[in-house]
């Protein structure tokens, strides 16, 4: 537990992550209580696209329900919550990494990119996003944006990948509109654009 | 003919959206006082839920109430085996019994557990020639079938009839369905090669990306619901029915859904969204339902399988002289869908057979829920047919793409059971052009070469199906600003229909595009009727409401600026921001003026009077809370005449691994005949997701249902395996015969199902070409059977069954 953590600090944590004040663990964080032995602290820091956001993390939480469901960052999706399709793809120290799959206690040290992060501040599209709307990649949109973070890890990795590099590197994520063609003419795009 | 929108890319609204996740699918929303919903579901694949005793669930702190069959069916549930919101008579694995709503989805599954349900196994069917036989279990309580109309029936063969049909021969039973055209007989007689098979195509599920999730609440006794579908306007009225309120107090919102490839078209297809709305009645809370992807497995619907046996005659120049089908169709366990009645259809239209029989029988199963998925019935057979058509012409002499001409529907032809004429008809252009861009000439002679294990073949396949309605309506307002708003209820699933039939209503007006709004999203965006989007049919009959709309807007500007600047209607012109005489073009007005005086006028210039009288209750409702807002074009689409077909050829080659049964997708082209193109960005996706939706049907996915417990074995997405990056080739040619059709305003039709089929087709065909003439017919072909084929062991190996009788 954080021992600088006063009442007022956490409470302007709380609000800015938007994190709902239900848990008893946040009731012993908030109260500089000693939580329970044997327990695993759950009010958490964690960075995301650049912030650190305060939120209160059950043991068994998924980096995906963490983002979606306590920090409102809905862009990362659920296509099937068990590491088959890659909707919910972001990036982790620059890894494309299924948040349904990741334990969010355990990245908690890391950097933690989503679709939201980025864009840039005056609104410019990144390059990926930038691509994919000029190559119009999307069909339905559930899986783009796993797709989107899949093909910036890619580039980060490999910025000027061969058609076949970029292939396999998109190879994690499903589309099910069957759109794969339009998302490597996109990284392709995105790698010329840089 | 030059357009200023039709046939241009353009960047659709939500495209920014949707790369930036901006845009909010239905488990995207929330509500203050929000609580969860999960599901009970059937653990058995045909039971009677005899007792619920939630008594302790309900004690719990945190949970709000449940919802069963009895309080949504308080007079009893629907006879008829359709998709029900809850049930107490499953017919499958998985199938809602009830929702149980709590704080948080925990507690929901902690009470779920504390839910004591009797159920009473009922005997159970994963193959409709399991049913037919005498003694075989009847996948519902009623029988093995429902016959409109009429209700459930029970249909049974002879044991010596199932026996018969399972060794190979023409079925002898007598039909549930059947038509025929021309004298089979003697198309038969004149024929100077005849192929007879039976076969099978196996179903799966539709595996959209998103689930279906829905969400809920009722505010000042209206119902607002946050849900799925691939029609907007089209599913609201039947759903505000399955929730139970009136047209008028039912708002339901979707901005954007993750797939729907068929089975999200129709309410009836998705009444799991009334879950939320009725549990939120009933509790007084907003209630978000997360469906799970083994619930959207279940639910969330499948192809049909087709088994069947085939009769094929063709005369020595290559004509197709006579077709005899008769298939037993897999309806599942919750009714069907039209798929050998499609693929019927789509046989006569394709190859243009002199004479043919068709019959059908639909025989449920205690399997996933079937119906319409992408090129229903139609895709199936195209991968059967085409391996035939491959080997009619080796046997006659004749060049592959030589007898595809030969057999091409063009125009004037007819086709199907009315034999109907086609709109029009340019299959013969898209074969050669489809040649020409994959290099047929120059390649086709590398067919069956070997190099080490490995073979190459080749595969031209086509796909059809009928892609255009019309009898709906549209609504376009000019707003006082000069700007054009354009209401349409499409829908949007992903091909951009919604936008770029839009356009054509910006087309007639001349508009620049930015200065137009697509007004969708939600119905209390007050749009227009339109039809389901499915069927391909929503560039066709979408862009002639659109059209007609803005033709009606552009007839009131045109009273308007006679009214005030003098002259007749006819003496006025139009440039995309002012309506000015022709003669003169200082005088006129802006589109703004024009608006705002219209609003001075009212009466029909606003919607307020002489309403078309054909317009649909949705578009009435829609017309009536806009009435007075803007300057309207509203417009009523009378029926069109004919088949407007949507055409599409692919051409392809692959190289097999005769050691390992593995083949690679080394070029493909996917070429569409589809009227005008609109968007050829669009068109290009189509023709590319439909190619990987081939692959699929062809090579991987498939149904598998544990034979002991019913229970499924395939709900992933690895499990029922869907084509992935890997699956595909590296890139998928496209392009487009581009030829207007005479019943569209601005020429077109839709694509969607047939760009599918033409690669299912080719890629059949080419593996059977690598495999020498080989015919497995059966969709898919998968690894297994080409090495079980190649050690010559097929007909022992029934590892992978498709759950019919073939393995």
């Amino acid at each position: 537990m954080n021992p600088k953590l006063t009442r007022r600090r956490f409470i302007k944590g709380v609000i800015a992550s938007g994190a709902a004040v239900t848990s008893t663990s946040i009731w012993y964080a908030a109260n500089g209580a000693e939580r329970p032995a044997g327990s695993v602290e759950r009010l958490i820091r964690i960075n995301v696209n650049g912030q650190m956001r305060s939120v209160d993390v059950a043991p068994q939480e998924t980096l995906a329900s963490t983002l979606r469901y306590k920090l409102g960052l809905t862009g990362t999706k659920l296509g099937c919550n068990r590491g088959e399709c890659g909707a919910c793809t972001v990036l982790v120290d620059d890894t494309p990494s299924y948040a349904c799959s990741v334990l969010t206690h355990s990245v908690k040290s890391m950097r933690i990119e989503t679709v939201e992060g980025l864009q840039s501040a005056n609104g410019d599209l990144h390059p990926v996003q930038q691509a994919f709307v000029e190559e119009l990649s999307p069909q339905c949109g559930y899986c783009t944006p796993g797709q989107v973070m899949a093909a910036v890890g890619l580039l980060r990795a490999n910025p000027n990948p061969t058609r076949e590099e970029a292939q396999q590197g998109m190879a994690g994520n499903i589309c099910r509109c069957g759109s794969y063609d339009s998302y490597l003419n996109g990284v392709m795009r995105a790698a010329q654009i840089g | 003919m030059a357009y200023m929108h039709i046939g241009k890319d353009f960047v659709p609204p939500d495209v920014v959206g949707k790369v930036t996740g901006r845009i909010k699918y239905s488990e995207d929303y929330s509500r203050e006082g929000m609580v969860y919903a999960r599901l009970l579901t059937s653990p058995v694949p045909h039971g009677r839920v005899v007792n619920i005793d939630a008594a302790e669930a309900l004690a719990m702190d945190g949970v709000f109430g449940i919802l069963t069959a009895d309080d949504v069916y308080p007079d009893g549930e629907p006879q008829s085996p359709g998709l029900k919101v809850l049930t107490n008579e499953p017919t499958l694995v998985g199938e809602p019994i009830l929702a149980i709503a709590a704080i948080d989805e925990k507690t929901a599954e902690t009470a779920m557990a504390k839910i004591s349900l009797t159920i009473e196994r009922l005997p159970f069917v994963l193959d409709p020639l399991d049913s037919l036989e005498a003694g075989g279990a009847d996948a519902y309580t009623g029988g093995n079938t429902f016959v409109f109309r009429e209700g459930f029936a029970q249909e049974k063969w002879t044991t010596d009839q199932v026996a018969s049909f399972r060794s190979g021969n023409e079925p002898t039973a007598e039909a549930q369905q059947s038509w025929a055209y021309g004298d089979l007989e003697a198309g038969f007689a004149s024929s100077d090669f005849i192929h007879e098979t039976v076969f099978s195509t196996a179903g799966y599920p539709h595996m959209s990306m998103e689930p279906r999730s829905a969400m809920a609440y009722w505010e000042n006794g209206k119902c607002y619901l946050h849900g799925t579908s691939q029609s907007l306007s089209a599913i609201a009225e039947e759903m505000a029915g399955i929730v139970g309120v009136p047209l008028e107090d039912f708002v339901f919102i979707n901005e954007a859904t993750g797939g729907g490839f068929g089975q999200r078209a129709r309410a009836g297809s998705i009444p799991s969204m009334a879950i939320p709305a009725k549990l939120s009645q009933k509790i007084n809370r907003p209630v978000m339902m997360r469906v799970t992807r083994e619930e959207e497995f279940t639910i969330g619907g499948a192809r049909q399988g087709l088994q069947g046996w085939i009769k094929v005659g063709f005369r020595a120049n290559g004509t197709m002289a006579a077709m005899d089908l008769y298939c037993i169709s897999d309806n599942g366990g919750k009714g069907g869908g039209g798929d050998a009645n499609s693929a019927a259809a789509g046989v006569s239209a394709l190859y243009q057979t002199e004479a043919m029989r068709f019959r059908n029988s639909s025989i449920g199963t205690n399997t996933g829920h079937r119906g319409a998925q992408r090129g229903p019935g139609e895709n199936q057979i195209m991968a059967i047919m085409a391996p035939i058509m491959d080997k009619a012409a080796e046997q006659l002499g004749v060049d592959r793409l030589e007898i595809r001409k030969l057999n091409a529907a063009q125009n004037g032809d007819v086709s199907g059971q009315r034999s109907e004429p086609f709109t029009s008809a340019y299959m013969p252009e898209a074969l050669e052009l489809a040649a020409k861009q994959f290099g047929w000439e120059e390649k086709k002679g590398r067919a069956r070469q070997t190099n080490g294990s490995k073979v190459r073949g080749f595969g031209i396949g086509q796909g059809y199906h009928n892609a255009g309605r019309s009898g709906m309506d549209g609504i376009i307002r000019l707003m006082p600003s000069g700007r054009l708003q354009i209401h349409n209820g499409v829908g949007n699933l992903g091909t951009y229909s919604y936008a770029s039939t839009s356009r054509a209503a910006a087309e007639v007006l001349k508009m620049p595009w930015e200065n137009c709004d697509v007004i969708t999203g939600r119905t209390d965006r007050h749009l227009p009727i339109t039809s389901p989007q499915d069927g391909s049919n929503s560039i066709f009959t979408n862009t002639r409401t659109c059209y007609g709309a803005a033709q009606d807007l552009l007839g009131k500007m045109k009273e308007i600026a006679a009214m005030d600047l003098g002259g007749n209607p006819a003496d006025y012109d139009i440039d995309g921001a002012r309506i000015h005489q022709i003669a003169d073009n200082t005088v006129g007005m802006s589109y703004a003026e024009v608006a705002q005086r219209g609003m001075e006028l009212g009466g029909k210039y606003t919607g307020e009077a002489e309403l078309p009288e054909e317009l649909n209750t949705l578009t009435q409702l829609s017309v009536s809370r806009l009435a007075g807002s803007a300057l309207m074009g509203i417009y009523h689409d009378p029926r069109h005449n004919n088949n407007p077909p949507g055409f599409a050829v692919c051409l392809t080659e692959i190289e097999l691994d005769k050691e390992t049964g593995k083949f690679q997708i080394l070029d493909m082209v996917n070429i569409a005949e589809c009227g005008t193109v609109v968007h050829p960005q669009g068109l290009a996706n189509q023709l590319r997701g439909g190619a990987v939706w081939g692959i699929g049907l062809s090579a991987l996915e498939r149904h598998l249902y544990d034979p002991q417990n019913g229970l499924p074995a395939s709900s992933g997405f690895w499990q029922s395996k869907i084509p992935t990056y890997l699956d595909t080739p590296l890139n998928i040619g496209t392009g487009w015969v581009d030829l207007p059709d005479p019943e569209n305003p601005v020429g077109a039709r839709g694509i969607g199902e047939p760009s599918m089929g033409s690669v299912s087709a080719a890629l059949n065909a080419a593996i059977s070409d690598a495999l020498g003439g080989h015919l497995f017919d059966a969709a898919p072909v998968t690894t297994d059977m080409i090495i079980n084929h190649l050690a010559d062991v097929s007909s022992k190996a029934v590892p992978l069954a498709q759950n019919n009788f073939r393995g």
